[in-house]
């Protein structure tokens, strides 16, 4: 039995938000299939009564004073943008059009 | 030394150590800007073959040595490695040189500002020679994954480097460059340093700042360095760790006294643990654990006493990390979303911003960073969560657990630090789960933020390439693992006559 089927991938792909041609979505299927058996056996694990750990370190939050400190002019935030205008990021349509 | 490097002659400067390098330039024997030069002249002997760096600017190395120079003449002391040049991995910002992360979304990027690691260097004087090859993101452990070309093993041309800071690890190994930078969420340091028999250390976690390291996992991600002996690697270590307040998982606390032990370099008194899931050696190469077991013999002449350690959850410490990771990297990756910078494809004026995004992310990463992605995203939506990252991190806590237990017994635990000498190019390309075997003994120190290094420990008999040898030591504990490492590799190359590199082929002539 397979861990994930096809059509669990496509759906996957949209939730990354990866547009991926179906031969694409053929090879990946077969290779996470392979993947998350694999991992699976994290399953096996006596781990019942066991706390996460989501870090390694005992930190909790770090906190700083709140002061105005240097930082990137409108100029170099926007250096890498794909399109600007304005001073603001131009991006496309983000509403549908019976928005 | 051996002089097997391919210099052009015994006094060249692109052969010596960090620690002279900077001595030479401190008493002014030779300048920042000579130096420079002898490294740019050997990247240009040997990097059409080795492919380590991606990016070099000669103009702008030279001035950046050239202001060094200054500096040192004005009167200032920079540090211990004021005037040495050092290869940068492409994964910290740079603003004076383009940063992809060897991604294709973020090809020719500058960005706006320096990451800490780097700033660190040029304030201690170091001089960036250029940024160096990796693996997309940092996923991998071949370097095959960079969208700009595979980087080449200096021992063999036909072999990986490791990865994924694959470009460093050769820079360093082909005498481009003394000193390298490097990330290390899974073995990324450690494992490329042991294939091309070079130093490499994992930090504590939060140890050295990740402001401004291209996020792939954050609670793992450890910037390093790699250098050809333990002192040097301590050096720079030194230079570039400590208290950052722009991260906020970095540890304020005083950094280990890390040269202090890679000068003591003695075991006496210690007690060394071997990790005994890995010392059984189920999948590894023969001739690794032949050099492994040596070593472990020779911590024992050397005044160690040494244990055989059990840690029973290091075995679920790979496929938790395959949970980890991948999750932490579908949520880091989101933010390449074509608005704000790097690649946007499809933006016709018709497309909607969320197809473009999916047509931009489908075009500008690469096979393994999808994999990841999906992966992630899988492991945490709704139904899966419990099952596999919930269960990963329990594993955590348990791995956590195996070495606390470990180290009321031991000051320091050892392994091979990778099952097989360095694979071919393309071996391993397109079958995911052997390649993710290459971090099998890494990555149990990622989980547990532990400090980490690889140091060269010979060649295996079987095709005569460089085995690692790996120390962990307890979080803050990164001084133990230069102690270890430095006695280890003074009683080595006693009985070799010389440093392990001196044994690698003849780059320069190998090409005529």
């Amino acid at each position: 039995m397979s861990a994930i089927t096809r059509d669990e991938v496509a759906h996957l792909a949209r939730l990354s938000r990866l547009a991926l041609a179906d031969d694409e979505l053929d090879h990946l299927a077969a290779q996470l299939d392979q993947i998350i058996s694999a991992v699976a056996r994290v399953q096996e694990a006596a781990a019942e009564d066991i706390p996460p750990s989501s870090h390694a370190l005992p930190l909790t939050n770090v906190y700083r004073a709140d002061e105005v400190r240097p930082s990137l002019t409108p100029e170099q935030a926007l250096s890498g943008a794909p399109a600007a205008e304005e001073q603001r990021f131009r991006v496309p349509r983000i509403l549908d059009e019976e928005a | 030394m051996g002089g097997g490097h391919g210099m052009a002659s015994s006094g060249d400067l692109a052969g010596r150590t960090a620690a002279e390098l900077a001595e030479l330039v401190a008493s002014g024997q030779t300048s920042a800007a000579e130096v420079a030069r002898a490294h740019l002249d050997r990247v240009a002997a040997v990097d059409g073959r080795v492919n380590a760096f991606l990016h070099v600017d000669e103009d702008a190395v030279l001035a950046q040595a050239r202001r060094v120079d200054e500096r040192i003449a004005a009167g200032e002391n920079p540090g211990p490695l004021a005037g040495v040049p050092i290869a940068h991995k492409d994964v910290f910002t740079t603003t004076d040189m383009p940063t992809t992360a060897g991604s294709k979304i973020l090809e020719g990027w500058r960005p706006p500002y320096d990451s800490t690691v780097t700033a660190r260097l040029r304030e201690a004087g170091l001089v960036i020679l250029g940024k160096t090859n990796m693996d997309e993101f940092a996923m991998g452990s071949s370097t095959e994954n960079s969208a700009y070309g595979v980087t080449r093993n200096p021992w063999d041309l036909d072999r990986i480097p490791g990865g994924s800071s694959g470009g460093s690890s050769a820079a360093v190994a082909a005498y481009e460059a003394p000193l390298a930078t490097g990330t290390d969420t899974g073995g990324s340091i450690r494992q490329p340093a042991a294939v091309t028999g070079i130093v490499g250390t994992k930090p504590t976690y939060g140890g050295s700042s990740r402001y401004g390291v291209i996020a792939f996992a954050s609670s793992l991600d450890t910037p390093g360095p790699f250098a050809r002996n333990v002192l040097d690697a301590a050096l720079l270590h030194e230079a570039f760790s400590g208290h950052d307040r722009m991260d906020a998982t970095s540890i304020d606390e005083p950094v280990p006294a890390v040269v202090e032990a890679a000068r003591r370099a003695d075991v006496a008194g210690m007690t060394v643990g071997v990790v005994k899931e890995f010392a059984a050696g189920e999948g590894a190469q023969q001739g690794v654990l032949d050099r492994f077991n040596e070593a472990v013999e020779l911590l024992e002449s050397l005044g160690a006493k040494v244990v055989e350690v059990s840690c029973p959850n290091f075995t679920y410490a790979l496929p938790a990390y395959y949970l980890i990771a991948p999750s932490e990297c579908s949520s880091n990756l989101a933010r390449f979303d074509a608005m704000r910078y790097g690649l946007r494809v499809g933006d016709d004026g018709t497309r909607s911003a969320e197809e473009v995004m999916a047509l931009t992310r489908a075009e500008g990463f690469g096979a393994e960073v999808k994999r990841r992605i999906m992966l992630g995203t899988y492991a945490l939506s709704s139904g899966y969560y419990d099952a596999y990252y919930g269960k990963a991190q329990q594993i955590r806590t348990l791995v956590s657990r195996d070495f606390a237990a470990a180290y009321d017994r031991v000051d320091v635990l050892v392994s091979p630090t990778t099952p097989t000498t360095a694979f071919p190019i393309g071996e391993r390309a397109d079958d995911p789960m052997a390649m993710y075997l290459a971090d099998l003994y890494t990555i149990p120190s990622n989980l547990a933020g532990n400090a980490s290094i690889s140091v060269p420990c010979g060649l295996a008999d079987e095709d005569g390439l460089p085995v690692g040898l790996q120390i962990m030591a307890p979080v803050l504990g990164d001084d133990r693992v230069y102690r270890v490492g430095a006695a280890v590799e003074k009683a080595l190359e006693d009985r070799w006559g010389g440093p392990l590199l001196a044994k690698a082929p003849e780059l320069v002539e190998a090409a005529k």
